[in-house]
């Protein structure tokens, strides 16, 4: 069971972003993607999610070409947790959360029961119950991360998909949202996240692909792949490595 | 370290929402005394006790005993305007709601894509060209569908970026290229007969809308986009986010927006049509209906339409009641809601968005 793409070209409108990629999200697995500012990587996660058609190559979602499904199957399958955004209205935390289950009903349904209750254990899940009624408007930064990690969850789906998860949080949400992607990965969720902390894909990670200019400068296990000499081709800077008394890396920007 | 016990700090605390229940009943309330206190004011005072009576013979078959004069303003003169009011209320309250959702912005109107414009522009030409009373409400209905069809069919061959924002801004330029339209055809019209009726009918008013016939020509394409609008009010909630995170949840947003622009198209150009232009309703009832049930879609499309109906119903019967010669509604609904919206606005708590 695995979201894979193989010899995948991605962009948008006529624009090629990027080319000859091979990757696969497998189920129970966390998969890290790394690379710099501008070079592709949330235009790979929109096309592995279906919001973007694949300009080549071939993407397959169960052994299933993922062009072949409908919206609304895709929806059931993949989540998508966009970077955290405030919106426009003041839903509560709860109606953004009963959004995900949009795919599990018709056109003109109203939410279930079965709805409402998905969303309270989505939110219990996260430990975010006691903001179900708040303004999603008017929580921090990290509550609404939390919140979209939820909403992804009550699509029911078999793979998540994180874009910068982390990337306005503090550090103790920082972990905490880390910490939620091993779980759901170790329930048996495929998970792919990008990050711009190699540290976080070295500690969380069980595989990493690193992207640079559209293109893969190696993909594998988080730990053999991750080093200050791939790091530095990938970043086009220096990256210093520290180590502790346990052996336990740490890399810092040069 | 300690943990310093806070039992009187109130941070992180939320007062709860108004309950839907509470906010539909002020809504339906304040529906039900604007329609009792339109039969009731006028040159010929219909109490809610005649009301009474005719519908219990209706129901029972029995006589009414009522002044038959009475029974002809009931039908045929202040029920069907009664009911005019509220229809278009109602409808241009929930397309503005729903065009707020679509959007993604609280500060549209249910004519940001031209549909008022264009539905202007029919009349003004209907009147220019002298056509009848009913030639102009079916230029000014066919104008606004055309307006906005305009609109939708260039913003959508717009293949660059976000395809909402695309829409409105094409919205807003052909809305432009239509009001030089209406300027250049007033610019024409005879200044002592067409340019006074022109002025009246883009300022709004029912004072023509009495007969049971024009109540039947609006219901028909009112009841269908609202019916539309209903339908769809619980993916609302959905199409209020960014394009690429609606279809992530699943939603097929392409021809969601086509049917949600449809039907408030179609509810606009025919209130256009029947009662001239009418701000403020569309824009600023969804925001009280907001205040009063917060903004899920689902909750907030009824409220919008039992307080768009009563607010329209209420500034009617000022409108035809205040002086001899009638006060354009579109002057009302402003100069009576603005200071309301404001008194509200600075002493709610409440969330607005």
């Amino acid at each position: 069971m695995s979201l894979a793409a193989s010899a995948l070209a991605y962009g948008h409108g006529s624009r090629e972003v990027g080319c000859d990629i091979e990757l696969a999200i497998r189920s129970g697995e966390v998969m890290a993607l790394l690379g710099p500012n501008g070079h592709g990587k949330t235009t790979l996660l929109k096309t592995l999610l279906g919001l973007l058609p694949a300009k080549g190559g071939q993407l397959t979602l169960d052994s299933r070409a993922l062009a072949t499904f409908s919206i609304g199957e895709r929806a059931r399958v993949l989540g998508y947790v966009p970077q955290a955004h405030a919106g426009t209205f003041a839903f509560s935390v709860a109606e953004v959360v009963l959004m995900g289950r949009t795919a599990h009903g018709d056109l003109f349904s109203a939410p279930s029961a079965r709805d409402r209750a998905t969303t309270q254990a989505m939110l219990e899940r996260l430990g975010i119950e006691r903001l179900a009624q708040r303004p999603y408007t008017e929580i921090s930064g990290g509550e609404r991360q939390l919140v979209l990690i939820a909403r992804a969850l009550a699509q029911q789906p078999r793979y998540i998909v994180l874009d910068e998860p982390t990337a306005s949080l503090d550090f103790g949400n920082q972990g905490k949202v880390m910490a939620q992607m091993r779980r759901l990965a170790d329930e048996g969720l495929g998970v792919l996240f990008t990050t711009h902390d190699p540290n976080q894909a070295l500690r969380y990670a069980d595989r990493v692909m690193l992207l640079r200019d559209g293109r893969s400068l190696g993909s594998g296990p988080a730990a053999a792949l991750l080093t200050s000499a791939n790091l530095a081709a990938l970043y086009g800077s220096v990256v210093e490595t520290v180590r502790d008394a346990d052996g336990r890396l740490a890399f810092l920007p040069g | 370290m300690t943990t310093s016990s806070t039992a009187s700090c109130q941070a992180g605390t939320e007062p709860l929402r108004p309950s839907s229940l509470r906010g539909n009943l002020i809504a339906l309330a304040l529906l039900g005394g604007a329609v009792l206190a339109a039969f009731a004011v006028g040159r010929f005072p219909v109490g809610p006790g005649d009301i009474a009576q005719l519908l219990w013979s209706q129901l029972t078959g029995q006589p009414h005993g009522l002044d038959p004069r009475t029974e002809a303003v009931i039908w045929n003169i202040r029920g069907p305007r009664i009911a005019s009011a509220v229809l278009i209320g109602a409808a241009l309250a929930m397309a503005g709601a729903a065009f707020q959702g679509l959007f993604r912005n609280p500060l549209v109107s249910p004519d940001i894509l031209g549909a008022s414009t264009g539905a202007a522009l029919g009349a003004v030409l209907g009147i220019f060209f002298s056509i009848g009373i009913l030639g102009i409400q079916l230029a000014a209905f066919a104008g606004g569908l055309v307006a906005v069809g305009a609109v939708y069919a260039v913003g959508s061959t717009i293949r660059r970026g976000d395809p909402v924002l695309a829409l409105v801004l094409t919205g807003v330029v052909i809305g432009s290229l239509l009001a030089a339209g209406i300027g250049l055809v007033k610019f024409w019209a005879d200044p002592y007969n067409q340019l006074p009726a022109m002025t009246f009918w883009l300022l709004g008013s029912l004072n023509n809308h009495g007969s049971p016939i024009d109540l039947a020509v609006l219901a028909g394409p009112i009841l269908l986009g609202t019916t539309v609008l209903m339908l769809l009010r619980w993916r609302m909630n959905v199409m209020s986010l960014p394009e690429e995170e609606a279809r992530a949840l699943g939603l097929n947003t392409a021809p969601i927006r086509l049917a949600i622009v449809a039907a408030a198209t179609l509810v606009t150009s025919a209130s256009v049509a029947a009662a001239g232009i009418i701000g403020w309703v569309g824009l600023v009832v969804p925001h009280l209906a907001r205040f009063l049930v917060g903004p899920d879609f689902g909750r907030l499309l009824p409220t919008a339409a039992l307080l768009g109906g009563g607010y329209l119903l209420i500034i009617d019967t000022i409108t035809r009641t205040m002086s001899a010669a009638e006060t354009p509604l579109g002057i009302l609904t402003a100069v009576v809601g603005t200071p309301f919206f404001i008194w509200l606005l600075a002493s709610s708590r409440g969330s607005w968005s």
